[in-house]
């Protein structure tokens, strides 16, 4: 059988590869060799090595500082969302009225994309800050803040999807069993509930953690980096590093290469705590 | 049993303010859509009466400087067959790495999981000179970038799905007489139809937002939703923060009836994803 299907090759791989070389392979490996590259114009490029990797942290401190405050946010805002979806899925996993259509509003924010999101927050911070005379544009603070509340908005309900599967999921025998036993609730959430939904516990750590990191639209329409590059993210910093300045194309591409390497390592790492933990079961 | 009844009171009365920190945005900007521009930044939080209220004007308005109804139109074509040929070639490239062992076919799975992790930057600006040599710079050809850009989390997960079929049903057909083309439409592709819900709405939900991609490659000519609201904004002048609330709205409206329409395929989607991913 596989060697007649092998035959089918232009037929049932070809068209998919085709698009996948055009938009994928072949920018990918342009763009890695472009790192190395130093523009004098789009056509005339030369190779300068490792300089546009030095010229992405010494040029200006932006792109030190996308990293820190990226990492500021990440962290910020994973915890948050973690806890307040986690606490969500408990309370709707208990027989309270109207369950179905508190997770049906809940879950809404995520479908909505990240530049509408943006401009939403927009209004609601600019309205806040108003009775102070202030906006959003006046100090890190705020943008800072505002991303983290607009990313718990969004993702909070997503989250909370996947902890109440998780909940549902565990074997009601088992905490009718501790019941019986006379455990309370909060030594039911320590002992079953926590160590039985785990494997979902990282599964979202990883999603925040890279939604986080790669978070580019929200960004843009809620402070635009705003005050002076204060406020800008690792996504944003690369793209106003490739076309707000001509002449720093390498360098952009540079700055992309690295976040790239980031944004794999978070990945590799997800990789082996989540093959870890299936060999230990 | 009066306990209970108290902690569940509780609880209720937390997730209705959970509930309204959700709605509220939503609420304010529907508001301030039917409100003037200066009142939107003055009063943003008051029922529009009076002065502050101007009827339609935000939304004609609106609808003239983004060319929303267009836009609509490019993200709908856009993303319906974007999704459409996604689902058509990768399930067919999936089935064919799955079923034909080799290097090849194992060099091409890790060169799609690969593209799954690595962030739209890092090919943003060579895809967008590819695109334009190509002249895929239109409606028509960003549906090859999208087909492309998609191809890893789709081949991805149709061939876990596929890896889990027994072959017995294929090779059957195969001694029945079937090439391989009748047994994949007839045998096999019936047998993707969950996978392929779960993809069809994670590849809607992300082309259908996606900024940078139209941006970029058709952006100046061919705006799709994101990009028509972020176009508001405009080089250096003050945003029209009244047509912007109305063209939110609108751009709202459209996927709030989706989700209304698909909950729950939506949710199953999302969830799939997500462990799988």
């Amino acid at each position: 059988m596989e060697k007649s299907i092998k035959k089918y090759f232009a037929l049932f791989a070809l068209p998919a590869l085709i698009c996948f070389l055009i938009s994928f392979v072949i920018p990918f490996i342009w763009g890695f060799v472009l790192s190395f590259c130093e523009f004098t114009t789009i056509t005339d490029v030369t190779f300068v090595g490792f300089k546009n990797y030095v010229r992405a942290f010494t040029v200006d401190n932006y792109f030190t500082h996308a990293f820190f405050f990226t990492l500021a946010f990440a962290i910020v805002s994973v915890i948050t969302i973690n806890i307040i979806a986690f606490a969500l899925a408990l309370a709707l996993t208990r027989s309270i009225p109207g369950t179905n259509a508190f997770r049906t509003i809940f879950f809404m924010p995520n479908l909505i994309g990240g530049i509408v999101l943006g401009w939403i927050w927009q209004v609601i911070i600019n309205g806040v800050l108003a009775y102070f005379e202030k906006t959003i544009a006046v100090d890190a603070a705020y943008g800072f803040w505002g991303l983290v509340v607009l990313m718990n908005w969004q993702n909070v309900g997503y989250m909370m999807v996947i902890y109440i599967a998780a909940i549902q999921n565990i074997p009601t025998d088992m905490l009718e069993a501790a019941d019986i036993d006379g455990a309370n609730y909060w030594t039911k959430l320590r002992k079953i509930i926590i160590p039985a939904v785990m494997p979902s516990i990282t599964i979202c750590l990883f999603l925040t953690t890279t939604n986080g990191f790669k978070l580019y639209d929200q960004n843009l329409a809620l402070t635009a980096g705003n005050p002076n590059h204060q406020t800008e993210m690792l996504a944003l910093n690369i793209f106003n590093t490739f076309y707000s300045r001509i002449g720093f194309e390498g360098v952009g591409q540079a700055k992309a290469v690295i976040f790239t390497i980031l944004v794999a390592m978070i990945a590799l790492l997800q990789l082996y705590t989540t093959r870890r933990k299936e060999i230990e079961n | 049993m009066k306990k209970k009844n108290i902690s569940t009171y509780i609880l209720l009365l937390l997730m209705l303010i959970f509930a309204a920190f959700v709605l509220f945005p939503i609420l304010v900007v529907l508001i301030n859509s039917f409100k003037g521009r200066l009142f939107i930044s003055s009063e943003p939080f008051s029922i529009p009466k009076g002065d502050a209220f101007v009827g339609m004007t935000n939304y004609t308005e609106g609808l003239a400087k983004t060319g929303f109804f267009s836009a609509f139109g490019y993200s709908l074509w856009i993303t319906v067959a974007s999704v459409a040929i996604i689902l058509l070639l990768t399930s067919m490239l999936a089935w064919y790495i799955t079923r034909v062992k080799g290097i090849v076919t194992q060099i091409i799975y890790y060169a799609l999981v690969f593209s799954m992790i690595v962030p739209f930057q890092m090919v943003m600006f060579t895809m967008s000179k590819i695109a334009n040599m190509l002249s895929l710079d239109n409606p028509v050809g960003i549906i090859i970038l999208y087909v492309g850009f998609g191809a890893g989390m789709a081949s991805f997960m149709f061939s876990g799905f596929i890896k889990g079929i027994p072959l017995a049903l294929e090779e059957a057909a195969m001694i029945d007489g079937a090439g391989p083309v009748t047994t994949f439409f007839q045998v096999v592709l019936p047998m993707l139809k969950s996978t392929a819900v779960t993809i069809a709405i994670l590849n809607t939900m992300w082309i259908w937002n996606d900024y940078l991609m139209p941006y970029l490659t058709i952006g100046t000519n061919y705006r799709t939703i994101p990009v028509a609201i972020q176009y508001l904004r405009g080089g250096y002048g003050a945003v029209d923060m009244g047509a912007m609330m109305a063209m939110l709205v609108l751009a709202m409206v459209p996927v709030i009836i989706f989700y209304l329409v698909c909950q729950k395929h939506i949710i199953k989607g999302v969830l799939a994803g997500a462990v799988k991913g």
